[in-house]
Parts: C-alpha cells; structure tokens; sequence
C-alpha cells in the first residue's frame, strides 16, 4: 500500500493512500470532532463540524471524508476552525429542541457534550423559525423525536447499509427536511423490523426506546405480583458502559446483584431459556435432517431477524426454526412449569426481561406467543432501560457485590452465553447435535469458524456421517446476502445462523449507546463479544444439555425434547408480510 | 435502419447546405433549388408561448390558399433571441424580421410580401425600418454586437431535422475526431482553445476531460448538464431546443476521448419542448447510426440517455445530478473524489453544461485558434447571457467574452424602460453578487466578475433600475437558496435560513447596525464551511449588496426606510393635502378603508383633503395608482 506522508498541525504522519485526515489525526493524537460519520456507513460530510484547514484548499475540509495526500499540511484547531465549528453547533442548536434537562440522552447526547467542548455559551443565539417536526410513537418498540434531530442521518444509514432496509430516509428539502418514512408514513405502517440499530447509532435524544420503566417499577411495588427478572447473555457484556466502566467488561455478578436490589422476586437468567432453545432447536434440526424436513434450517432468535424474514423473504418462513426465542420460551417456562412448582398463578406472575435489544419489545406482542393463557413475557426493557432504573433507584453499580442468579431459571451453561456472539447460537447448537447425533463426548468444544465479527461465516462439518454445511449471519445486510446464495442454488446450507444487529446481540440496538468517537475507532462487536466466550471459557458446563435445571424440566415436565407439551408451550408459528405494509 | 457511411454524410451536407445557406444575410436575391422563399419562425418556449404553433398552422392555411405551399417552405426554429419581440418570425432570403407577430398580420404577410414580394414594413421590427430603407436585422442595435457562436444554429434550421443541422457542417466535427485525431488531440485542441466551462465556475474543458481520460476503468460516462435552474436563465434552454444535435454531437466527440461509451443528458421536466426535441434528436442519430454501435463505420460506440430532473436547483451541481441519474435523492456528495475519477454510478465521468458542448464541434472544425481569437486574455469565446429584469430587450444574446456591461445593456439590451438610472446587473443567479453601475465598463470575463465580488454562473443577467431595493433583491435571491437547499449539510440548511430571518428583520425594520456584522460573519462562515457550491456561494447576493449598497442596508436599519420604496413594512403613502383636491376617488378605491377625509380645504380648493391611517394601511399602492394630481406618495 502506498503511503502518505502528512503534517498535522505540524507534526508528521505517515498513513496510507486513503486515509482519511480524520483517521490521520487520530494517529497524531489528535481527535476531530465529528456527528454525522460513522465508519463504513456513513462517510457523507454532511454536518461539517469536523471541519479543518488544508494549505492550498479554498474553503474548509471535512476531515471525516478528505483523503489524506502527499505532503499536505493539514490544521485541525486554528482559532478559525474552532470558532466555526462553535458556529455549526449554535446553528444545530437553533433548530433543536434543547430541552435537555429532560431528555432521555441528557450526559450522554454527543451533541450536548461537543457544545461543552466549544463553549457554546448561548442555545438562542440564532434563535429562528423550527422545523416543524412530528414525533412518530407509532411503533411498538421505539419513538422518533425529530425536534432533537440533527439531520446526521446516522439512523437512515444504519437502516439502508448495515440493515438493508431503507424504511428512513429524507422527506422535505433545505430547512424542512426531516428524516422519517416514505410519504410521511408512521414507522408501524412499514416493514421496519424493530432492530433498533437506528437508536443504537444516534448522537443525540431523537430516537429512543420506548420506556417500560415506569411499569416495571410499578409491577415490582405491588406486593400481589410476583415479579421475575430474566436478562439476556449480552447484557452483562455491556451494561458497565452505562456506568463509566471499560467496554468489554464482564458485570454478570454486579447485574444479579443489581436486579436483586431493584427488588425483583426472582433474578433468573435468559441463558437457561437458550439451553432450552438449544435443546429444542437441535432437535428440530435433527429431525428435519432425518425426516426430510424444510432445509436449511434458519435459527429464530433475533426477533429482528424474524420480522425481516417475514417481510423481505417470506418464502422463507417455513425454513425459520419454529422454536421459540431464549426470553420466550423462558416466559413459557416462568408461567407454567415454575408457576406449578412455587404454587403461584401464573396470573399474579410478572415476568420482565432485560435484553439488548428493541425488537424483543415487538416480540412480547407477537401472535402465538401466550402459551399458557397468558403472555409469555409481560415487559421486555433494554440493557440501557436497566442502567436508568439502577440509577434511578440509587445503586451504586460499581460498588456492588457479586452475586448470583436464583436456581432453578438462572442455571446456564456456556453454550448459552455466547448466543449473545455471532456465530453463538451455531456454536451452542452444534455442541448439542452433534453429541446427540454421534452419542460420544466431543473432544473439542470450540467451533471457532463460526466465531468472529464477519458479516457472513461458512464451516461444513462431517458428523455421523452427515455432511453439514452451515452459514452465520448478522447484520441484515449479510443476511440477504446469504438468503440470496440459498435461493440461486449457489449454495447449499443445512442450518444457518441469523441475527439482525452486526455481530449479534452484543451490538444490539438496546444495548448502551457509544459516541461515534468511540464507535468509529473501537469493534464493539468484537469487545463485548470476547467478555461471552470467556464467561464461556470458564463455565463449568459448556453444553446445553448437561445444564442439570433443563435435564430436571425434561424429566418432571415436558419429557423429550419436541415433545408435544414442549410443542405447546416452546414453538410458535410465523406469517408472511409484505414490504412496507405491515399488518 | 443502418449506419450510414462518411459518403452519405457528405451527400446529404451537399444537398442541404444550400438550402441552410438560403437563410444567411449575405444570400439576398438568391435562389433556393426546392423554394423561392422560406419563412423561419421562432419555436423556442417565449415565442410558443405566445402563440407561435397558431402562426405557423395560420400561414401553412395562407400559403395553400395562395397556392403558395410548394414555393414557400415554413421552418420552426429555435429560439431568435429577441424574446421581448416575440412571436418573431424571419422572412428569407430578404431576412424580413416580422416581430409580435399577429395571426391577424398573417393573411396580409402572405398576400403582400410572399404573393406580390414587397415587405410589409409596418408588421416588421421596427429597428430594421430606417431613413435609407429596411435594413440586415443582424444591422440592428440588438444583433450587431452579438457573435452567435453557441446559438449559432438557433433561428436559423429546424432543429427536428438531422439532415438541416449536417447541413451546416453537423457531425463533420464528429467525423473529423473520429477518423483524423487522437484522444489527446481532441484534448489539446479545446485546451489550445482556452474553452471555459460555462456552467458558472469556468473550469478548462479541456483539463477536464484529460483528468477523466487518465483515469483507466471499463466503463466511463459523459454527462449534460441541462438542470438549468438560475432564476430567470434560458441560455441552455434555447440551445436544447435551437440546436440539439449540436450537444449530441459534442457529448460523441467527448466519449470517444475520455473513452466513454455512454452519456446522459440530465435535463429538467419543465422544458417539455426542448425534451422533446432531445428525443427527436436521438431518435433520429440512432436512425443515421450516429449514436449506437460502429458510428459512421469507424467502430466508435456510443449512446446517449434523457434523464428528467424534477426541478432540484441543487441537482445542477455536478455530484447532486449524478446522483439524481443513479436514481437517489439529488444531494452533492463531498469532492475528492472528483467525478473524474468517481463519478456516476462511481466510474470516471465528466459533466460539462450545455453551452460548452454547444461549443465544441465549432472549435474541432475552425480549430482552437480561431477560439481563442475571441474574448480576453483568460476568458475565450463567445458567452451567452439571458436578459430579464428592467430593460428593454429582454431575451437572449451572446457576445465575445470581454464586452462590458455597458455594451451589453445600454446597446444590445437598448436601455432601461422608462428613462429609470441603472442601478446595478446581477449576474451568477443565485451564487453570483450585484454589480453596481460604477463596474458598467468593466469587461465581463471569469476573472472581471469574480473580482467584483459576483461571477460569470452559467448567463443569467438581470437588470435592476433605482426602482430597485437591493436589500430586497438580496433576500429574493437568498430565499431562492434557502427554498432549493438539498438540507444535506449544517451551514447551508440552519445558516441560510438563519441569513434569511436577519435579512427579514431589515427589511421590517426590526434590524440593527450589529446584525449587519453577524450577517456578514454568516456569510463568511457558509462560503467557507458548506458542503458544495450551491451553500459555498448562497452569501454572495448578500455580501456583494452589503459591500456595493450598505448605504440601503443602513437606511433600513438606521432610519428605518427604504429608499426604493420596496420594503412594505417601511412604507408609508402619504397624502399632500395642498395638492389633495379631495375628488375622492382613493377613498373609493382603498380595499382596506384607510383613507378618510379631513376637515382641512386647501386654499383653491372646494372639498377637504383626504388622508391615509397608517395602521390601516396595506400599501398595496392603489390610490397611488388613482390619484391624477399626484397628491399621494410613497415614503
């Protein structure tokens, strides 16, 4: 490769053709503001407060999309630079709403913390005529604020490249332009499918979940409801974040605690319903293996991933595995098997999961998901909602002990813990399968193909004499990639791994929101992945089906494995949707 | 349907150039082979809209009454240029400019000039009318400066057939590049010529297209720029829809040397006639082989797409309409990459506008010297401007590079209408300044304009009298921005509304001398800090006003008045109750019932004087208008 050497406000650089100067300066030490870029996604210099000056250039140069050339000098903070892009962020701030004190990304918006950064001492200095914006609640998962919008068009990028999708884009031009959908549609009236990724990449309060919060603290108040806390693998790879903690740092013991003192009844783990799904799962693919059943088989965990099969490959819904997701089959569970064992209605059970992601908001709503007569999961809130009701309920999170989950729904095994990973579920799933298939111990436990932030992995495995190929996606781009190969024949998959967010749950889009300072120089995916495989490493049970809480449900409740009471309570059914027409 | 060869080509040159020649000056008393008299009527969109479709059905019912119709040829041309004078329509080989043609004038034109051959000189332009007789139109104030170059072909074939435009020398230049020149020769040539991009920033052409042709990629594209958009510009209009082989032709010669193989041509939807030429145009290239595989059997491969705009200014911007024909929203992407080496769908590509293509097969086949005779030291050719606002002839003109604004307006353009002061031009359209009356000798070139703080854009020229509120013209031009800003970047989307609002405070008289100095760090900020030309050059109209008539700027501010009595929220109509003879007649007429009479009787007078209620007011004029003793003024 080619390289280039540079001068940064006078200190030499040397990096190759096609960096960038934002990238450049970095490797000087030097950080460039920015807002509207994101890695990979969305290079579009659009809010030009990464600004600086280059000798020779007319005007100013966006930093995010300059490519660095031979000997040019490059000023990063002149007083002009600083004084200009002070101006942008008083320019942003006379078309936003800045009520701050009560938004929900108050000390963690980027926009706030850069008008810090400049000084920006007056909000009303350019004081004008605001967009007229509306607030689209419309969904079931998230609600869009556009009068905190700052047209970065991160989420429309988010949406369009690492999605695929496109249900957000520009509306309106010049001063009325405003992100929202086709024709000015409510986001439920799309094929949006609830990923989240769209919050998880906003600078400010614009887009955000849509709290259970309140409801969960209400639930937990009410001395005739029985209150279980489930929380999903990944969350314990990045809640820390959310208190000031390094990414990539294993809380698991401080979240037990945590749900503990929030006064939940019971604090269970998502992981045992993963054993669970590993269970059915594997058994679903071996008997469609054996029985000629609708191949390949494709996991349905990520209720994100579900939503889009049902809109964008429809023809695919008899290859999703009918199984239920971990937090489902864990609400299932909860109100049946654990309702009779403690003696509790199922009715007077509130059952509250804790995941990184948006989607499974959308999922508790879903058809087919009240096995017992009541819905399986009553709240599901994000790893972000937790980190508010920690600090809104006083605990210091980092001061806390660790603990442990309560027996018998907080038992999980290691193979449950990387579901959280790309690549996880396939890991864990073949663990189980190939064991059941070969009836000998495996030797090995890691499937390291199927590891990694890759966008679309490959691995065949012989086993008992079957040859199986599979594929891992994530990030619903890579998706329709793979689901493209299947439906040209190019390829051949047995079983295919799918999760909608970009290196799976641990990048979910509930899960705590980094400034694109950091996302843009930092894999999170890999960060928070490597906290799950080793909690796996050091587990003590490694594989679903020796987690001694499933083998007791088996043998007290549900028998074997696709059995019909499992059927009941475990597996759901799917429908097919059209683009951008939801019903 | 097969290509035909260089032979044919020549054949058909040898058969229509005679018949072309017929409509020149110099061909007086001439006779055509096929007619003895052709009449050219102007077809561009001013005429059309004024009924030029109903003169020429008019004269082809007048020509077969007169049994005529075999004699006299009727042409629908391209546009004139004398657009003030419209419907136009030129009677050859006498060259009789008939102007505001009537259908009624029609049956008499027939019967005395085509039936018994003498001109009728009442129906003609009145300038061609002298003491010493009809003289040249080409003799007239309007037309002796000009130096049609680009425009050459408009008024003067019908632009709906091919076979008119290769009989004047049309695609000889493309033959000439194809069989005898080199890429690179092709190259030098238009940078011997000196040839500027006309589109507005007058980057060399020839550079251009030599940084695309080093670029090494399969696929190449070149690209038209006929998003023209500049309020009140109709230059590449009248091209379109006077010579559009003249682009097709250009756009080849350009493929074969960037080594492109495809071009489009990215026109707006409101110039439905010159889209429709365009097509025809195409059609019938693709017909003669000269667009498509093997062109004039030289083995050259090129073709040509209409693409529609749906009326973006931005989407004239390079990036933005590359990215309107890749079929997204038509926003600028952020340069380098420069097109010619990104550029549509990401391939090497290279966007010129639709006056510089008009140029080159002219330069290919006279050859960069001849360029290069015209115009300044840095400015070459020949420029088109489109002239609107307070003057008289308003329409379309083109001159060497290097005429002054003086030339161009008091000559060409013949004054201001009704003896008003000149105040200032504005040149640029949106992006370019005003240019006061102390620069009306300065020679109009890139260079001149940018000095003086506007720019040469792509050849609107409006005109504005003392009538004439300059910090009124600024916020129209800023809210013409303002309303065709993508909304892509910060500077431009919030900062030019935000200029916008301080600009509507002055002229409410709500503004202060310290706004004055933040509009300019505003201006100063968006040059410096938008993403693409459109919000780099949106300030313009505001700086250039705030530099050459602060005086007005502060009238507003300071004495809260505006001096051209524009700014309606300044205004104040006021009745001189001596003059007032109190008939009454404003009273009547005030649609907001704020005159009333007073009790006061001037000496001389019988009835009292009336007078106005400023805060009922609506300073629509009208008892100005009214009033025969010129009793009310605006204040």
């Amino acid at each position: 490769m080619e390289q280039y050497t540079i001068k940064i406000n006078g200190i030499e650089v040397t990096a190759p053709k096609g960096t960038t100067i934002l990238e450049a300066a970095r490797m000087a030490g030097i950080t460039i503001p920015t807002l509207c870029y994101l890695k990979e996604i969305n290079a579009i210099g659009a809010c030009r407060i990464c600004v600086v000056e280059v000798k020779g250039a007319r005007g100013l140069c966006a930093a995010c999309v300059y490519p660095i050339a031979p000997n040019m000098e490059v000023f990063t903070h002149t007083p002009r630079v600083v004084a200009y892009r002070k101006k942008t962020l008083e320019l942003i701030l006379s078309d936003h709403n800045c009520a701050c004190l009560s938004c929900v990304r108050s000390g963690e918006c980027e926009l706030q913390a850069l008008c810090r950064e400049y000084g920006v001492e007056n909000e009303n200095l350019y004081a004008g005529e605001k967009n007229p914006s509306q607030l689209d609640d419309s969904a079931a998962h998230m609600v869009r604020d556009n009068s905190k919008c700052i047209l970065c068009r991160r989420c429309v990028a988010a949406c369009a490249k690492t999605q695929g999708i496109g249900v957000i884009g520009a509306n309106n031009r010049g001063f009325k332009t405003n992100i929202g959908c086709a024709f000015e549609m409510d986001l439920a009236d799309t094929s949006c499918v609830s990923c989240g990724q769209c919050i998880a990449v906003c600078p400010t309060g614009a887009l955000y979940e849509k709290e259970s919060i309140d409801d969960v603290f209400a639930a937990i108040a009410d001395p005739n409801k029985h209150v279980l806390v489930q929380t999903a693998p990944a969350v314990r790879a990045a809640l820390g974040e959310a208190f000031g903690m390094p990414i990539g740092t294993n809380v698991e013991g401080k979240l037990a605690a945590a749900l503990r003192r929030l006064g939940f009844d019971k604090v269970f783990d998502t992981n045992f319903g993963a054993d669970l799904t590993i269970m059915e799962e594997a058994n679903e693919f071996i008997q469609r293996v054996q029985n000629g059943g609708v191949l390949p088989m494709i996991t349905s965990c990520s209720p994100g991933w579900v939503k889009y099969c049902e809109h964008y490959y429809p023809e695919f819904t008899e290859n999703l595995s009918t199984c239920k997701s971990p937090q489902q089959m864990f609400g299932a569970i909860a109100k049946s098997y654990y309702a009779e064992k403690m003696g509790i209605d199922p009715h007077d059970i509130v059952t509250v999961s804790v995941m990184p992601c948006t989607a499974k908001k959308f999922e508790i709503g879903r058809a087919d998901q009240a096995a017992n007569g009541v819905p399986d999961m009553d709240y599901s809130i994000t790893t972000r909602e937790l980190a508010r009701m920690i600090k809104r309920a006083g605990i210091r999170f980092t001061e806390l002990p660790d603990e442990s989950f309560d027996l018998p729904l907080g038992l999980g095994t290691g193979a449950a813990v990387i579901f959280g990973a790309t690549g996880g579920v396939m890991e864990a799933a073949l663990r189980t399968a190939v064991e059941t298939l070969t009836g000998e111990e495996l030797g090995k436990l890691d499937f390291t193909d199927v590891r990694g932030v890759e966008g679309v992995k490959e691995a065949t495995y012989e086993v008992a004499g079957l040859t199986v190929n599979v594929a891992v996606a994530s990030g619903l781009a890579n998706a329709a990639k793979v689901l493209d190969m299947v439906k040209s024949g190019e390829k051949n998959y047995h079983f295919i791994e799918i999760m909608a967010c970009p290196g799976g749950c641990v990048n979910g889009g509930g899960q705590p929101q980094q400034h694109a300072s950091v996302r843009n120089f930092v894999d999170l995916r890999a960060e928070r992945a490597k906290v799950l495989y080793s909690l796996d490493k050091d587990a003590k049970l490694r594989k679903s089906h020796e987690n001694p809480a499933i083998i007791e449900l088996y043998e007290t409740y549900l028998g074997k494995p696709g059995s019909h009471r499992a059927h009941e309570l475990l597996h759901t059914s799917y429908v097919k949707r059209s683009v951008n027409h939801n019903f | 349907m097969r290509n035909i060869t260089i032979q044919e080509l020549e054949t058909i040159r040898e058969r229509m150039a005679p018949h072309i020649r017929f409509r020149h000056e110099e061909m007086i008393g001439q006779m055509d082979e096929n007619y003895r008299a052709h009449i050219c009527v102007c077809g561009g969109t001013g005429c059309t809209s004024s009924g030029s479709e109903k003169l020429i059905a008019r004269l082809e019912k007048e020509l077969k009454a007169n049994g005529l119709e075999d004699e006299v040829q009727i042409i629908k041309t391209g546009c004139f240029g004398l657009c003030a004078l419209g419907p136009v329509m030129i009677v050859h080989p006498e060259g009789s400019f008939y102007s505001r043609v009537t259908e009624q004038m029609i049956p008499e034109i027939v019967k005395t000039h085509l039936v018994e051959g003498k001109p009728v000189t009442k129906y003609l332009y009145q300038e061609t009318v002298t003491e010493n007789g009809i003289i040249g139109y080409d003799q007239t104030n309007f037309y002796r400066k000009q130096n049609r170059v680009a425009l050459r072909n408009c008024g003067r074939i019908s632009p709906e057939h091919i076979d008119e435009y290769i009989g004047t020398d049309g695609y000889f230049a493309l033959k000439k590049v194809l069989t005898e020149m080199k890429p690179e020769d092709v190259i030098q040539t238009l940078l011997d010529s000196g040839l500027r991009g006309r589109g507005g920033a007058g980057f060399p052409t020839g550079l251009k297209w030599k940084f695309a042709r080093a670029y090494d990629n399969d696929q190449k594209y070149v690209c038209c720029n006929a998003d023209e958009g500049d309020p009140g510009a109709f230059m590449d209009r009248s091209v379109l829809e006077g010579d559009p082989h003249a682009i097709l032709e250009a756009m080849t010669i350009a493929g074969y040397t960037i080594g492109a193989s495809q071009g489009y041509i990215y026109v707006r939807a409101e110039y439905p006639i010159a889209v429709q030429r365009l097509q025809i145009a195409i059609d019938q290239a693709h017909e003669y082989g000269l667009l498509g595989d093997n062109i004039l059997g030289t083995g050259f491969k090129f073709d040509i797409g209409l693409r529609l705009g749906a009326g973006a200014f931005v989407c004239g911007e390079e990036t933005a309409l590359m990215t309107s024909i890749e079929g997204n929203r038509g926003e600028p992407r952020p340069r380098p990459p420069f097109p010619a080496e990104k550029g549509l769908f990401q391939k090497p590509s290279i966007l010129n506008n639709v006056e510089t293509y008009a140029n080159i097969p002219q330069i290919i086949l006279r050859g960069p010297a001849w360029f290069a005779g015209m115009g300044t030291e840095k400015s070459k050719g020949t420029k088109v401007f489109a002239l609107g606002g307070k003057i008289n002839n308003t329409g379309l003109v083109e001159v060497p590079m290097g005429t002054t604004l003086r030339e161009v307006i008091e000559e060409i353009g013949g004054g201001i209408p009704n003896g008003k002061k000149f105040k200032a031009a504005q040149t640029g359209g949106p992006s370019g300044g005003c240019i006061p009356a102390q620069h009306f000798d300065v020679p109009i070139d890139y260079d001149n304009l940018i000095a003086i703080g506007s720019m040469m854009g792509s050849g609107g020229l409006i005109v504005m009298d003392e009538d004439n509120c300059m910090v009124d013209i600024a916020k129209f031009f800023l809210q013409f921005t303002v309303d065709e800003s993508c909304g892509k970047c910060t500077p431009c989307r919030i900062g030019t509304k935000r200029l916008l609002e301080m600009l509507e405070k002055i002229t409410q008289g709500k503004g202060t001398l310290e706004d004055l100095d933040k509009m300019e760090e505003l201006c100063h900020y968006i040059k410096a800090n938008a993403l693409c030309g459109l919000g780099q050059t949106a300030p313009n109209p505001v700086l250039s006003t705030l530099h050459f008539f602060r005086d007005e700027y502060i009238a507003h501010v300071v004495d809260k008045r505006c001096p051209a009595g524009v700014c309606k929220d300044l205004l104040r109509f006021v009745v001189d109750p001596n003059k007032c003879i109190g008939c009454g007649l404003c009273m009547r007429n005030c649609p907001a019932s704020a005159i009333s009479r007073t009790d006061y009787v001037a000496p001389g007078h019988k009835l009292a004087s009336v007078a106005i209620d400023a805060d009922k007011c609506v300073k629509c004029g009208v008892c100005l208008g009214n009033c025969k003793f010129k009793a009310i003024s605006k204040k």
